[in-house]
Formats: structure tokens, C-alpha cells, sequence
């Protein structure tokens, strides 16, 4: 029987990376390369932040049975440093160009789906509730990234080479979604959690249809960042991420417990 | 110029009206991704259940220097305006 303690780890790990991913999308408002997708990929990224905010009180819920504090989704969220935030390397890594940042939303989107999927059909109610909401948000986000890494690919000889470029560099991310650790794997076997590692294979599927489709060529390297445990999930993170948190946090680091 | 995305027309049904109604309009570069801008830019309320994109270049508008022979006709035609028919006070809802 796992704990209250692991369960909360998992929360964070479930609610993190939608945040930090709606984070960086944030850092495109103003920038996008034409009005109607600056908006677009706003929206998605608020969806993100709705969602990071579903994991967050119910972790806070979780955590408060077993510790004595109280800590509501501004204080998971602002007040952790990064050795504390458990979202996967992939959704940290900064932009770059639009190719980039398409190839991280569609690398993450389809193994998004694939997990809330399965989370939906959780032991835990109030998990399978916010997978089944978040489910049908990502379900239109998959399909925005993928119509995406299509067009880029199957564009202009400039945008090909991009978006292959984009594939390649993003690809050593990859591998640590599938990694599960030992009470990742107890909170699967109980029927709360979701075993990834099972989703490498249909995720791999989905995502060499699409880049056949996109004329890109499926990257073959081996070699991934963040496995065996020592990952985004376990606190080790990249360097960009602290970078990236001093924005987010600045407001609530400076004036503790404002409000909008 | 010609690397500019062409502007579609975006027109709503929204949850109450029966008429998909013109709402704005935006550019994208076929009309599949029309849809999915209007549904960013144009139903992010809650505002539709339906939406109709149509490429600009296809709309022919009236001229506005051609407004006098085309409306003014209308205007001293009072009697096209069904006001003259005394209506029975049991009728409701006319």
C-alpha cells in the first residue's frame, strides 16, 4: 500500500509539467509569428495552467494528511525551487524557434493523451476526474501540434529542415516519459497511478505516422536524458529551469501572499 | 505581398441563434486552419456550437458609391412595411 507521502510526490509530478509547460508557452505572448497563433498557443498553455492548478489542490489535500502544513496551489507553485519540481526535462527546455517549440508540444501532447487516458480510468475518483477533464483539452492540443509538425515538415525545404532539426534535438527527452521508478510502478499496480512505461509503444506508433506524414525521418539515437532515476521526476532538472522559475516566482518571492 | 496568409471571414452560430452570424475576421493559410484560429480567437466565451469560415476574396460586396440607386429606392416605399393592417388585440406574440 503506497503512502499519502508518494502520492503527493506523484501529484506534483502529474501537476509540474503542464505548469512549466504553460510557463514557456507564456514566454511567446507578444512573440508568436502571426496574431491568431500567438493566441492559439496562449490558449493551450492556459488550459495547462487550469490544469497544473486541478493537481496542485488536490496534492495540497494529500499532503495535509500527512504533514502539518497547508499548502495551497500558489504556494506549490511559486514558492518550491527547482530541486523540488518534478516535471519531465522535455517540457523545461526553452523554446528556440517555432519548429522547436512545435516538436516539444507534439512529443508531449501524445504522451499527454496517452496518460490522462489512462488516468482516467483510476482507482483514486478525484484523478480520474481531472484526467477525464484534462483529456478532452489535450485532446485538441494533440491535434493542433500535430497538424503543425506536418505542415512545417511537409512545407518549404526551410521549414523541413527545421522541424527535422527540431525532431533530432528534442528527441534524447524522449526516453525519460517512459521511465517509471519503484513508487511510480506501486501507485500502477494499485490502480492510482499509470504505468508508462506501457506507453512507449503506442506512443512510438503515433508519433512515426505523423513524421512519415510530415516527410520527416523518426531520429534512431538511443541515448536519453533523465532515466534510471535521476530525472526531472526525481528533482534533478537542467540548469534553464531555475532561469525559468526566477520569472515565474519573482512576484511571489517579493511580495509574499499577493493577490490579483 | 503574396507571402501574407489570405483573411477569412469568420461567421458563429452561437448556443441561441439559429443564424450563423459574421463575427470578424482572420488569417490563416487554408481554411481548415481557419477553423481552428476561429475557434482561438472567436469562441474562447464559450460564444459557438458552429462555425463557417469564407475566404474574403470570395465575397462580392455592393459598391458604396452605388448606395443611393440601391437603397434610396426603398425608403420612400412605406407601404412595403406591413404597419397598415389593424391587428385583433386577441392575436399575441405578432
Amino acid at each position: 500500500m503506497s503512502s499519502d507521502r508518494q502520492l503527493f510526490d506523484y501529484l506534483l509530478r502529474l501537476g509540474d509539467s503542464p505548469l512549466v509547460l504553460s510557463q514557456r508557452l507564456g514566454e511567446w505572448v507578444g512573440h508568436g509569428p502571426i496574431l491568431e497563433e500567438d493566441i492559439a498557443l496562449t490558449n493551450v498553455g492556459l488550459d495547462l495552467l487550469g490544469q497544473a492548478r486541478l493537481w496542485y489542490a488536490y496534492a495540497g489535500e494529500v499532503e495535509a494528511r500527512f504533514a502539518d502544513v497547508e499548502r495551497g496551489e500558489d504556494a506549490l507553485a511559486f514558492l518550491r525551487d527547482s530541486g523540488e519540481f518534478r516535471n519531465l526535462l522535455l517540457v523545461e527546455r526553452p523554446n528556440g524557434n517555432y519548429a522547436d517549440t512545435m516538436a516539444r508540444q507534439f512529443y508531449f501532447d501524445h504522451w499527454h493523451w496517452l496518460l490522462l487516458a489512462q488516468l482516467a480510468q483510476s482507482r483514486d475518483a478525484c484523478i480520474a476526474e481531472i484526467a477525464a477533464k484534462a483529456l478532452k483539452e489535450v485532446t485538441y492540443h494533440l491535434e493542433r501540434s500535430t497538424d503543425w509538425v506536418i505542415r512545417l515538415g511537409d512545407g518549404t525545404d526551410e521549414s523541413h529542415a527545421k522541424m527535422q532539426a527540431a525532431i533530432e534535438e528534442l528527441w534524447m527527452y524522449t526516453g525519460e516519459m517512459f521511465d517509471a521508478d519503484e513508487p511510480e510502478i506501486a501507485l500502477a499496480t494499485e490502480g492510482i497511478g499509470c504505468d508508462v512505461r506501457k506507453l512507449a509503444e503506442p506512443w512510438h506508433r503515433a508519433i512515426s505516422g505523423v513524421l512519415a506524414e510530415a516527410t520527416l525521418v523518426v531520429p534512431t539515437a538511443t541515448w536519453m536524458q533523465g532515466t534510471k532515476g535521476r530525472g526531472g521526476k526525481q528533482g534533478v532538472h537542467s540548469e534553464e529551469l531555475g532561469r525559468m522559475l526566477a520569472t515565474m516566482q519573482t512576484l511571489q518571492r517579493s511580495y509574499p501572499g499577493a493577490q490579483w | 505581398m503574396s507571402n501574407e496568409w489570405p483573411l477569412w471571414e469568420i461567421f458563429i452560430r452561437s448556443q441561441h441563434g439559429l443564424a450563423h452570424k459574421h463575427v470578424g475576421s482572420l488569417h490563416a493559410p487554408d481554411a481548415e486552419m481557419a477553423i481552428k484560429n476561429s475557434r482561438d480567437v472567436y469562441t474562447r466565451r464559450n460564444e459557438g456550437v458552429s462555425i463557417w469560415v469564407v475566404k474574403s476574396a470570395d465575397i462580392t460586396a455592393s459598391s458604396p458609391g452605388e448606395k443611393e440607386p440601391m437603397f434610396e429606392p426603398a425608403n420612400s416605399k412605406v407601404y412595403r412595411h406591413p404597419t397598415f393592417f389593424p391587428m385583433p388585440d386577441e392575436v399575441k406574440h405578432i
